[in-house]
């Protein structure tokens, strides 16, 4: 049975873990994006910080997928359901680039801009969400866009702890030397991963403040 | 530490005072000093320069009047008041503040940008609406067609004239000017400053200008603030300045003597 055979005689069954990989991934990534953003400002607020923060999202990067879900089983909360886990360890690797791209995004205003602001009267606050964020808007989605790819890529692997997604096609196929479901998981997981690019790349190229 | 006499300025106190330097010193967190044991007093309605070659602390100066910095010793009265003691925020609105590089929000239109301090104090649209317009008009750009464009569509001259506009919105009765005209080619520059010549005879505001272009000081100020290296060496008028003895002021006097000399051909 080829892979489109089994496309055919499957859609639905495909549909549910392309729903599923597709609800494992968006809620890391906002978590991510609420944890993200927030951590970034600080980096570039306080450079003293930058370390130890960029520091620590670098290391949870370095960390195999596989052993950051083994890792995080004992965890109280977190280990009692698999969705709940695998969340957890995606927002985890998608917290690096939107760190990073937010805190270079925020350093790279014009410093003239900035003083500017300040010499007009803006609050800290308001030079913040008037001035440095939109200037920086497109810099943090680009982060977001790479977070998203990377973090399709490895919702995969969510699926050995028993999370679903696409990855049970995945590991079903490996377990059963059956490339055709192999397949069946990898396609529909890269196809995800290419239109989530498109979409964030239109949006950024939409929202970039000087066009 | 050379000892050349400290141009001590009126004495405190002064009633026409609109700001006020008392032994101002500023030094940087690692201990550098930028400012030494500056007095003056800027005068409502006048326009101070204050003039000085890169690093002579003049820039310095004009930002511990928004206290973009705060002074180190002494202190800096705006309207009686000490900068320490006023709300940072509300003593900025106070002030307009036009830098070298406008810092123009690249985000905004033209429009946007000349409203942005007005719509901070929450003024009603229409309101922003005509003064905008106004201000463009009076800083030379015709609104229809420049409210809807974004800085970086416009050239050095108009961003500055922009920046002023942007400056003046909230109609404050202070503007402080670093550099203002700096970045502009010699023509544009020269044009510019005679229509700022004339926008400063209409409004009437007490400006402190920097500079580091003798002529542009002598064309615009009603006062010349002299600083070097720190300190302030004296203040003249236009016309007491190119006659002084003081050693830096007669250095400037006669770089204009020789371009003059040139000019005649002699």
């Amino acid at each position: 049975m080829n892979v489109i055979e089994y496309f055919q005689r499957h859609p639905d069954e495909i549909l549910q873990a392309t729903i599923e990989h597709m609800w494992l991934v968006g809620i890391a990534m906002l978590i991510a994006v609420a944890v993200g953003v927030p951590l970034g400002i600080l980096v570039a607020r306080r450079p003293w910080l930058s370390k130890p923060i960029l520091g620590s999202a670098n290391v949870a990067e370095t960390i195999p997928s596989l052993a950051l879900l083994g890792f995080l089983l004992p965890v109280p909360w977190l280990g009692d359901r698999a969705a709940r886990l695998a969340i957890a360890a995606l927002a985890l690797y998608a917290l690096l680039p939107i760190i990073r791209n937010t805190a270079a995004g925020i350093a790279s205003v014009d410093p003239a801009v900035r003083e500017a602001a300040r010499g007009m009267g803006m609050t800290p606050r308001q030079i913040l969400f008037k001035v440095e964020l939109p200037l920086s808007v497109s810099t943090v989605l680009a982060g977001v866009r790479v977070a998203t790819v990377l973090t399709i890529g490895i919702a995969t692997i969510a699926a050995a702890i028993g999370a679903g997604g696409l990855g049970e096609y995945i590991f079903r196929g490996l377990a059963m030397v059956n490339n055709s479901l192999i397949l069946a998981g990898a396609i529909p997981a890269a196809l995800l991963a290419l239109g989530a690019d498109f979409f964030l790349s239109v949006l950024e190229r939409w929202l970039r403040p000087v066009r | 530490m050379n000892t050349v006499a400290r141009a001590r300025a009126e004495p405190g106190g002064d009633a026409d005072g609109v700001i006020e330097f008392r032994g101002v010193h500023y030094a940087l967190p690692g201990g550098q000093a930028l400012l030494r044991d500056v007095n003056f007093v800027v005068h409502r309605g006048e326009t101070l320069v204050l003039l000085g070659r890169s690093g002579a602390g003049k820039t310095t100066a004009l930002k511990l009047i928004n206290r973009l910095l705060e002074p180190t010793g002494g202190e800096v009265q705006v309207d009686g008041r000490a900068t320490l003691a006023w709300d940072p925020i509300a003593l900025r609105r106070h002030i307009g503040y036009v830098i070298q590089e406008t810092g123009l929000f690249p985000h905004y239109t033209v429009g946007r940008n000349v409203a942005v301090v007005p719509r901070l104090e929450r003024k009603s649209a229409p309101h922003v609406r005509e003064r905008v317009k106004e201000l463009l008009s009076l800083v030379g750009l015709d609104p229809a067609s420049y409210l809807e464009r974004y800085p970086h569509e416009l050239s050095g001259g108009q961003r500055q004239r922009v920046g002023v506009a942007r400056a003046l919105a909230a109609d404050p009765p202070i503007l402080l000017m670093d550099e203002p005209f700096g970045a502009l080619d010699p023509l544009t520059r020269a044009e510019v400053r005679e229509e700022f010549q004339a926008l400063q005879k209409r409004l009437g505001k007490t400006i402190v200008i920097v500079t580091h272009d003798t002529s542009e000081a002598l064309l615009l100020g009603t006062r010349i603030a002299l600083f070097e290296a720190g300190e302030l060496r004296g203040i003249y008028s236009p016309r007491d300045f190119l006659a002084s003895s003081e050693p830096v002021a007669a250095a400037y006097a006669e770089q204009l003597r020789r371009l003059a000399q040139f000019e005649r051909g002699t």
